[in-house]
């Protein structure tokens, strides 16, 4: 059997007074697609960041303790190559003021730095990804003149470029309308299927959490359930994470 | 107009002017677009200090001047990367401090102090060949490093992504604040303590009205910080006015055109 992509053993992480994280342990096979929900707060952005050796100065008031232990494809998170693991952050966090081309931030995924002449090779390969997320007209769009789903998938194409072996994305749905949240799953899945990667995807959105992952992780700074969607999105474990259970879920879930 | 360049002390002003120029908008199209513009300001007044203590020391004011703005830029970049205070806050720490050092190491001194004006609003007219050997060493400097512009660049569009690839942003971030530092020590001398900061804002932010791409903005901006030098000077040299104010009106005049003339 194959190494678990992602292994992550009583994993916890204090930054000054708060508990963001509390005796995570997790075992992430390869190939698996797993859906992260929970509260806001729960620590997700903080899980995904511990994968990416980020969780250090996070939050820069107060130290930082982190205890336990993670592996992301058989290395600890900062002995990673950097090629095999692709990240997409949160549009929120994205600076659009930045004079750049969309074209140019998919290069950046693949050079892991800023092109200051891009090469026709280097065209040719990130127009491929472009066009495969269903943005090659975007190309040569300057960033700040793309909407928020459109950025979703030009910072999609840049981390698929590099062919990532662990594809990491905090909230990828969000700001994107229905069919556009409908093209992220089928692009994924896609990826996934060429490729054999490993995703872990930070979501909101349990129906389709429940519908295209092949294991949900529930998190509230500790994992509250971890397996299959249909036996982790039940009314027991959600009342447990979230405190009640709100009338939007319970439509979502139906009756189980 | 030309005969003017005969004169030895004419052709160190136009050198100075074009090194400062071009090394100040080349560094501040990265001050620019990390939202530091306050930060030339900042150091400027560190310089200040630094100059001021150099004059009580009656050591040359430039060799005080310069650990001591490095000084201070190494210190605010510090405060960022371990607080969660804004920019500007941590540069006004420092920026205030330094102008209360610079006036309390002036008072200490003994009468008044005609050569700090001049460094207050600069003198190019009296640039000396050590003042020029110390820019040429510095803009060698700047450019034996011009790789690092990618690494750079890549953490100005998204620290976190520069991170999470393992780049050594925070190694990256002191070396550019002791860079600036540097040519803002520099250029005081030439353009003023008061001025320095346009040189490092104003062509970058030109440039980045009429940019598409960093690289595009770069390149605009070290040609606006150098060009603009040159009728600076013939204006000042011709009716006779302050050089920094003439050059920085100038840089003043091509922004409001780019502002008006982008699409």
């Amino acid at each position: 059997m194959a190494a678990p992509a992602v292994e992550i053993e009583r994993y916890s992480v204090r930054f000054g007074e708060f508990q963001a994280l509390h005796d995570v342990s997790l075992s992430v096979p390869e190939g698996a697609f797993v859906a992260i929900v929970g509260p806001n707060g729960a620590g997700k952005s903080t899980l995904l960041k511990a994968l990416l050796g980020l969780e250090q100065g996070l939050l820069r008031d107060g130290p930082t303790r982190i205890a336990g232990s993670i592996r992301v494809l058989g290395h600890p998170p900062r002995e990673v190559p950097p090629g095999w693991v692709g990240y997409v952050p949160q549009v929120k966090g994205f600076d659009r003021s930045f004079p750049a081309l969309a074209l140019e931030v998919v290069v950046s995924g693949l050079r892991r730095h800023w092109p200051f002449v891009v090469s026709r090779e280097e065209r040719r390969r990130a127009s491929e990804v472009l066009e495969k997320v269903g943005a090659l007209h975007l190309a040569n769009r300057r960033l700040g003149r793309l909407s928020g789903g459109e950025l979703q998938r030009v910072y999609l194409a840049r981390s698929l470029i590099r062919r990532p072996r662990l594809l990491l994305l905090d909230e990828p749905a969000t700001g994107v309308d229905v069919v556009g949240e409908a093209d992220l799953y089928r692009h994924l899945e896609a990826y996934q299927a060429e490729s054999g990667a490993t995703i872990l995807m930070i979501t909101h959105d349990w129906e389709a959490a429940q519908h295209h992952a092949s294991a949900v992780l529930v998190l509230n700074r500790r994992v509250i359930g971890y397996g299959p969607p249909e036996k982790v999105l039940c009314h027991e474990c959600l009342s447990q994470a979230f405190g009640h259970v709100g009338h939007a879920h319970q439509v979502i879930l139906g009756g189980r | 107009m030309l005969e003017a360049l005969q004169l030895p002390f004419m052709q160190r002003a136009l050198l100075a002017g074009l090194l400062v120029g071009a090394l100040a908008s080349y560094l501040g199209v990265l001050v620019v677009q990390r939202r530091l513009s306050f930060l030339g300001d900042g150091l400027a007044h560190a310089a200040f200090a630094g100059v001021a203590l150099g004059l009580l020391l009656q050591q040359d004011p430039l060799w005080v001047a310069i650990p001591f703005a490095v000084g201070v830029s190494l210190l605010i970049t510090w405060v960022r990367e371990k607080s969660s205070l804004g920019d500007d806050t941590a540069i006004g720490i420092f920026f205030a401090v330094s102008v209360a050092l610079g006036v309390l190491f002036m008072s200490l001194r003994q009468g008044f102090a005609p050569d700090a004006v001049a460094y207050l609003f600069g003198s190019i007219l009296t640039v000396t060949s050590t003042d020029l050997g110390l820019m040429g060493l510095i803009a060698l400097g700047v450019v034996l490093l011009a790789p690092l512009w990618r690494y750079w660049a890549y953490a100005t569009f998204d620290r976190e992504l520069a991170l999470a690839d393992r780049l050594p942003v925070i190694r990256h971030d002191y070396l550019l604040s002791a860079l600036i530092a540097l040519v803002v020590v520099v250029s005081v001398k030439v353009v003023g303590i008061v001025l320095i900061a346009a040189f490092v804002v104003i062509p970058a932010a030109t440039a980045r009205l009429l940019s598409q791409t960093f690289a595009a903005m770069t390149l605009v901006s070290v040609l606006i910080g150098t060009l603009s030098v040159l009728p600076g000077l013939a204006a000042a040299y011709l009716f006779d006015l302050p050089a920094g104010s003439a050059i920085v009106l100038i840089q003043a005049l091509l922004f409001v055109l780019a502002l008006l003339l982008r699409r």
